[in-house]
């Protein structure tokens, strides 16, 4: 008997030598002003972006106008190909199928049970219930939740919730996944398991992640550590540091960081660390 | 003062605007798919069978009060019999419709609004939207239609058990017999009556419900905002189905005339 890996990595696409994600000169306006004044910037294939920033400086509306969930007031996104800032709600909500979303908070319907919140895209998109009940396990065996299969939202820790979270936009199987500080309001431990999870999703799955916080530490977590399928373990990557972009079969990761609602900073881990600027230490400290 | 006024105007209109585009979006999602019957039936079960104890108590003691109060006026001129025919009347042309109607958006409004509100400042309906689904037809068009569905049902209901209690009332306070009683009631009504009656609840079913989503969806300033939304959709509803009501009588009597 044969059996599939649990989730297949993402399939070569024709974007792979392209930007997955283009944002060109994107302004955000709302009543109280401008939150962003001109961003621009572009995610190869298996990067993961980290967007550093105080709260309220657009790191969420960034991945809510990279999901399509809101149109910029100016300028443009785009994303595996498609002008999400140009397109319509139905066309939008295709798209989205591609891409993944993990809320600040999890987002998790609290009506449903964990099993169902995961398997809720599959249902909308009409898949076997056999397959949906297969592909469920799966992925909460992934985030290591199998046995809450029946619980309610409620009843899990706020680092359980996030977890399902992952899991839910997972099990899909996106291209891309767009974390909103997942780590955002969790302990030191939970935290590290979440980023534990990222990792691995990126490693093992070579997933594209724009990930939004404000802890430097998510950041060089995932510059400086890789996990290894074998010994299913997170370990210090030597290459971390030597790595280039040309060579996509690595992940890389890069931070961009915000400042009044435009780009202070975008660069490598490595500049980052090593930098001197005054608004740059804040955060490293 | 002028400004604030232009202000409070537009944002007025918008609402409306915005309301409406809601409402004509919920009835234009059923043209296409995907649908959600097995949403539509939930919805059913929550607006229709939880809301069936208040209305069937509410009908018993409204049918049972409407004899009290019109059989104490008949006494004076010997013509009790007449109150059958009345509170025939005025249950099936007004009172069942419109107090059930009411009563549903006390209760489903309220709960609509909050449900929804929750959602929105929880992120869920984000998260729906980031999932590839619309809200518009998996959270407002399946409340809508079991609205729409559920509330001539539920109003059958209150007619009949209204009548019950008119009934039990006249037999105990006016010494009528229920024979006579029911006898009257039926023979009073006309189709026309019959049409009037069974015409308002969809119109109500459709605003109580359109009312609690939009409320609920546009809810702004997190908790304390879904509790504002929850006691606006109440309140807009029911002077919505009221103010209705005027209208849609004025109709039913105009086609009635013409048509029956």
């Amino acid at each position: 008997m044969t059996t599939r890996p649990p989730i297949a990595p993402p399939r070569r696409t024709p974007y792979d030598t392209d930007p997955v994600v283009t944002f060109d000169n994107v302004r955000m306006t709302f009543d109280e002003g401008d939150i962003l004044r001109g961003l621009s910037f572009k995610v190869l294939p298996r990067e993961t972006l980290i967007l550093l920033g105080e709260t309220g400086t657009g790191k969420t509306l960034t991945l809510k106008l990279a999901a399509g969930l809101l149109h910029p007031s100016q300028g443009r996104v785009s994303v595996l190909g498609h002008e999400v800032s140009s397109m319509s709600e139905v066309d939008l909500l295709n798209f989205r199928r591609q891409i993944g979303f993990v809320f600040q908070e999890g987002a998790l319907f609290d009506s449903m049970t964990v099993a169902d919140n995961v398997a809720y895209r599959l249902r909308e998109d009409r898949v076997d219930e056999a397959e949906i009940d297969q592909r469920v396990r799966e992925v909460l065996k992934f985030v290591e939740l199998e046995h809450t299969l029946d619980q309610l939202p409620s009843e899990l820790s706020g680092g359980m919730r996030r977890r399902v979270s992952i899991a839910r936009a997972l099990v899909s199987r996106p291209q891309i996944v767009l974390y909103d500080s997942p780590t955002a309001g969790l302990d030191p431990v939970t935290s590290q398991t979440i980023i534990t999870l990222i990792l691995r999703l990126r490693d093992v799955y070579g997933v594209t992640a724009l990930l939004a916080t404000h802890r430097v530490q998510d950041g060089f977590a995932l510059a400086n550590f890789k996990f290894d399928p074998q010994t299913r373990r997170v370990v210090r990557d030597p290459a971390s540091s030597s790595r280039v972009q040309a060579n996509l079969d690595e992940p890389v990761t890069r931070f961009v960081v915000y400042n009044e609602g435009r780009i202070y900073f975008d660069g490598t881990p490595e500049e980052i660390a090593s930098t001197k600027d005054p608004y740059l230490r804040r955060y490293l400290v | 003062m002028v400004e604030v006024l232009t202000d409070a105007t537009k944002r007025f209109v918008l609402n409306v605007q915005d309301y409406f585009q809601l409402a004509g979006q919920s009835l234009a999602n059923l043209a296409t798919s995907p649908r959600y019957f097995q949403d539509v039936l939930d919805q059913m079960d929550d607006i229709g069978v939880g809301s069936l104890a208040i209305v069937l108590m509410s009908g018993f003691f409204i049918g049972a009060v409407m004899v009290l109060q019109t059989g104490s006026q008949f006494v004076r001129f010997g013509q009790t019999g007449l109150t059958g025919d009345i509170v025939s009347l005025a249950l099936v042309r007004e009172l069942g419709p419109t107090i059930t109607g009411i009563l549903v958006a006390g209760r489903n409004a309220s709960g609509i609004a909050s449900e929804l509100g929750s959602m929105l400042v929880t992120e869920q309906v984000d998260a729906m939207r980031a999932m590839g689904t619309d809200p518009s037809r998996k959270l407002v068009t399946p409340r809508v239609v079991a609205g729409i569905l559920v509330l001539p049902l539920l109003t059958v209901l209150s007619d009949f058990v209204g009548l019950l209690g008119g009934c039990v009332a006249s037999v105990f306070s006016l010494r009528l017999g229920a024979i006579e009683f029911w006898t009257r009631a039926i023979n009073a009504l006309d189709f026309a009556d019959v049409m009037q009656g069974m015409m308002k609840p969809l119109v109500y079913g459709f605003i109580l419900t359109t009312v609690g989503c939009y409320k609920g969806l546009t809810v702004r300033g997190g908790t304390q905002g879904v509790g504002r939304a929850t006691t606006q959709a109440v309140v807009v509803s029911n002077v919505m189905i009221i103010a209705c009501d005027v209208f849609l009588t004025k109709i039913a009597l105009f086609l009635g005339d013409k048509l029956f």
